[in-house]
C-alpha cells in the first residue's frame, strides 16, 4: 500500500480535571500522517500535548473524537485488536531508568514482549526455527548491545543511561514492529550519548525500514534526524512540512520563535515569547497562539490586515497531506497561492 | 545459532541462581547488623524448636486430664518445674504443647490474611473505576468494623475449632495489609515500566503479577511478621474468652483456665505468668524481626524503585 503507515484524523483528547474545573483539551484537533520508512519529529514546548498525542496514536489513550488509522485501517480498541496492534507499533519512553523494572534482568525485560505475544511459538508455527534466546540476542544486537549474551543477566542499575535506553529499544525491536514512537528518547540522557541513540534510530530506519515518530522539544534534534517536522502548540499542529522547509523557512511565528532560541541558529534575533505559558483548559479564541504572538504584538499582522482575524477567527486544522503548511492567518495572507 | 543456543541458556539459569543467592546473602548480612532483629530471630527459633520438638520434650499423655499425675495447682517443684494446673497437669507440658497451637494458628492465619490483603491491595491499586472503589470500600468497611467483636461473632457462629479460629483471624485481619499494599501499588503504578508493559501489550494479570507484585513483595514480607504478632494475640484473646478449640491447649486457653480456676486470687502465679510471658516473647520476636525487615527493605525500595532521576514523590504509608 502507498498510503501513510500512521494517520490521525481530527483527533481530540480531553481530560477531566475534576468537578467545577474546565476539561483539559490536551489534543485539540490533530491531523497527522507518518509515511512508511519516514522519520517524523513532533516538536513543541512542555505541556502542549505531545505525549498525549503519542499515547493516543499508540492506542494507550482513547480519543474522545477523531480516528487513528494504522496501515489504512481505523484502530480498534478491543483488547484483541490492541494486542495485535502492539506487535506492529512500539513505544520508547523518555526515561529508560524508570522504564525498566529494577527487579528484571535485561534478558527478562527484552523477552517480555516476546512472551506476552508468544512470538516464539508463532514463528515456529510459521516454520521458522528459532528460540527465545535467539530472538533476544538478535534484538539486543540490533540495538547495539554486543555481545548480547554479556548483557543477559545484568540488572538495569548496572548499566549506563545509554545502555538502558538501548535495552528499552531492544525490547521494542524484539517484536519486529513497523512503527516506533519515541517520546523524548534522549532528553534524559547525557549529551555525549544522545548522538549515539539518534544514530541508532537512523540506522534502524535504514536497515529495518522502521517508521519513527520522535517526540521532542528540541529543534536541533529534529534537524538532525527527521525527514518531516510537525510543530505542536496547545493541542494542535500549527506547522508541518519537510525538515528543510520548516526549519529554513518557518512560516508560523511560533516556529520562528522556537527556532530563534536554538543556540546553533545565529542569524535570527532571539524572540522571547510574551504572555503566560499556555493553559490547555483555556484555549484562546481566534488563533490559539495570538496572545503570545510576536508578529501580532509587533504589528506585522496589523500591516498585513489580518490582526482582527488573528484575534477572532479560529483556524482550520491543517491537512496532514500535502506540503509545507502553517496554521497562521498572516502566513496565509502572505502566500496567496495557498487556499 | 544452534551451537550458541544451549550455552547461554544453561549459564543464564546458573547465573540467575547465583544472583538470587547473592542477594539473599546481602539481605542476611544487612539483617545481622540489626541487633534487635537478631534477638527476635533467636527467640523465635527457640520457640519454633520447642513447638517442633514437643513430642520429645514432653509426653503428650501429660495433656490428658484423666491421666494427670500431680495435685491441684501445685507450686513449682523439682518434678513439676512450673507447677501444675487445676487438673493436676504439668504447666510446663501444657506450655510446650501450647506453643504448637499458638504458632500454628499465628502462621496459618497470617498466611490467609496476607493472601487476601495482598490480592485486594494490588487489585484495588491497579484497577481504575468501580472495581477499585468497590475493593477500597470493602477494605475500609472491614477496617472500621471493630476487629475483636467481629472475630468473636464469627467464632461463635462458626463454632470453636482450630481451623475456624484460623479462618476467623485470617479473614478479619487483612485490611491493614490491603491498605498498605494498595498505597504501595498506587506509587508503583505511576512508574514508567508499567507504561512500557502496557505498550508491549501486557494484560492486567501480567502487569500485576510481573511488575506490581515483585515490587510490593518486600513490603508484604515486612508486614507479615507484624501480622503474625497480631494473629497470635488474637488467638490468645479468643481462647481466653472461651472461643478457642476446647480440645486443644494453647497459651490463650491456659490463661482462660487459669482465670477460671481463680489462679489470680489463689496466687498460683505459675499458671498465669509462663503462658503470658510466652505470648509476649513470641509477639515481641515477630515485631522485632518485622521492624528490622522493614528497615532493610525500605531503603532498597527507595533505591530500586524510586530512583533518583524521577520526581521526588512522597511515599504514602498507612
Ligand atoms: N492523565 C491526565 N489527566 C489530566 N490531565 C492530563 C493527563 N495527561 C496529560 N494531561 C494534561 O494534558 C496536557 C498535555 O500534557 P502532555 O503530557 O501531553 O504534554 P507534553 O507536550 O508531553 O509535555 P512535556 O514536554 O512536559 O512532556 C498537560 O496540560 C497535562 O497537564
Ligand atoms: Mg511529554
Amino acid at each position: 500500500m502507498n498510503g501513510p503507515l500512521l494517520e490521525a484524523r481530527e483527533l481530540q483528547v480531553r481530560f477531566h480535571a475534576g468537578r467545577g474545573k474546565r476539561p483539559v483539551r490536551a489534543v485539540d484537533g490533530v491531523d497527522l500522517a507518518v509515511g512508511r520508512g519516514e522519520i517524523v519529529a513532533l516538536v513543541g514546548e512542555s505541556g502542549c500535548g505531545k505525549t498525549t498525542l503519542a499515547r493516543t496514536l499508540l492506542g494507550l489513550e482513547r480519543p474522545q473524537d477523531g480516528t487513528v488509522l494504522f496501515d489504512g485501517a481505523p484502530l480498534g480498541y478491543g483488547s484483541g485488536d490492541l494486542k495485535r496492534y502492539r506487535r506492529r507499533a512500539q513505544l520508547i519512553l523518555q526515561d529508560p531508568t524508570g522504564a525498566l523494572n529494577p527487579r528484571q534482568t535485561v534478558y527478562e525485560s527484552v523477552a517480555e514482549g516476546l512472551r506476552i505475544h508468544r512470538a516464539v511459538a508463532r514463528k515456529q508455527r510459521e516454520g521458522i526455527e528459532t528460540s527465545e534466546v535467539d530472538l533476544v540476542s538478535a534484538a539486543l544486537a540490533k540495538a547495539g548491545l554486543r555481545p548480547p549474551e554479556g548483557f543477559f543477566m545484568t540488572y538495569p542499575h548496572e548499566l549506563s543511561g545509554g545502555q538502558r535506553q538501548r535495552v528499552v529499544i531492544a525490547g521494542a525491536l524484539a517484536l519486529e514492529p513497523e512503527l516506533l514512537v519515541a517520546d523524548e528518547p534522549v532528553s534524559s540522557l547525557d549529551a555525549s550519548i544522545r548522538g549515539e541513540i539518534l544514530a541508532l534510530l537512523l540506522r534502524l530506519r535504514d536497515e529495518l525500514g522502521l517508521t519513527v515518530l520522535v517526540v521532542t522539544h528540541d529543534l536541533g534534534l529534529a534537524w538532525n534526524i527527521a525527514d518531516r517536522i510537525a510543530v505542536m502548540y496547545l493541542g494542535r499542529i500549527v506547522e508541518v512540512g519537510s525538515t528543510e522547509q520548516v526549519l529554513q523557512a518557518p512560516e508560523h511565528p511560533y516556529t520562528q520563535a522556537l527556532l530563534s532560541v536554538v543556540p546553533e541558529v545565529e542569524e535570527i534575533e532571539p524572540v522571547v515569547l510574551a504572555g503566560e505559558p499556555p493553559d490547555p483548559s483555556r484555549i484562546p479564541d481566534g488563533c490559539r497562539f495570538h496572545p503570545r504572538c510576536q508578529a501580532l504584538a509587533g504589528g506585522a499582522a496589523e500591516a498585513a490586515g489580518v490582526a482582527d482575524r488573528c484575534i477572532s477567527d479560529p483556524l482550520p486544522v491543517i491537512a496532514a497531506h500535502g506540503g509545507h503548511r502553517a496554521a497562521c492567518w498572516l502566513a496565509e495572507a502572505r502566500s496567496p497561492s495557498s487556499p | 545459532m544452534s551451537a550458541g543456543e544451549a550455552v547461554p541458556r544453561l549459564t543464564a539459569r546458573q547465573v540467575t541462581r547465583r544472583r538470587r543467592r547473592e542477594s539473599a546473602r546481602r539481605t542476611w548480612n544487612e539483617f545481622r547488623s540489626h541487633r534487635s532483629g537478631v534477638v527476635g530471630l533467636g527467640i523465635l527459633v527457640v520457640f519454633v524448636l520447642v513447638a517442633l520438638g514437643a513430642p520429645l520434650l514432653a509426653d503428650a499423655t501429660g495433656l490428658k486430664v484423666t491421666a494427670a499425675t500431680g495435685g491441684v495447682l501445685e507450686a513449682p517443684s523439682a518434678e513439676y518445674w512450673l507447677g501444675t494446673d487445676d487438673n493436676g497437669r504439668s504447666v510446663l507440658t501444657l506450655l510446650i504443647w501450647g506453643a504448637r497451637v499458638s504458632l500454628f494458628v499465628g502462621l496459618l492465619a497470617t498466611a490467609i490474611s496476607m493472601v487476601i490483603g495482598t490480592l485486594v491491595g494490588v487489585a484495588s491499586g491497579h484497577f481504575r473505576g468501580w472495581p477499585s472503589s468497590v475493593l477500597f470500600r470493602l477494605t475500609e468497611w472491614f477496617l472500621v468494623i471493630p476487629f475483636l467483636p467481629l472475630a468473636i461473632v464469627m467464632a461463635s457462629v462458626l463454632g470453636a475449632s482450630l481451623i475456624n479460629i484460623v479462618l476467623v483471624i485470617g479473614v478479619t485481619s487483612w485490611p491493614g495489609t490491603a491498605l498498605l499494599i494498595r498505597a504501595q501499588t498506587l506509587s508503583i503504578e505511576e512508574r514508567p515500566f508499567l507504561e512500557r508493559a502496557r505498550a508491549l501489550g501486557a494484560g492486567h494479570w501480567h502487569q500485576m503479577s510481573r511488575h506490581v507484585l515483585p515490587n510490593v513483595m518486600p513490603m508484604v514480607f515486612a508486614n507479615t511478621t507484624l501480622t503474625v504478632a497480631i494473629a497470635i494475640l488474637t488467638e490468645t484473646t479468643l481462647s481466653f474468652l472461651g472461643l478457642g478449640d476446647p480440645l486443644r491447649v494453647s497459651w490463650g486457653s491456659m490463661l482462660d483456665d487459669a482465670f477460671g480456676a481463680g489462679a489470680i486470687t489463689t496466687g498460683a502465679w505459675w499458671f498465669i505468668i509462663p503462658p503470658g510471658i510466652c505470648v509476649i516473647l513470641v509477639v515481641l520476636s515477630f515485631t522485632l524481626i518485622g521492624r528490622a525487615l522493614e528497615e532493610i527493605f525500605n531503603p532498597r525500595l527507595r533505591r530500586g524503585i524510586l530512583d533518583e532521576t524521577s520526581k521526588p514523590r512522597r511515599r504514602e504509608r498507612s
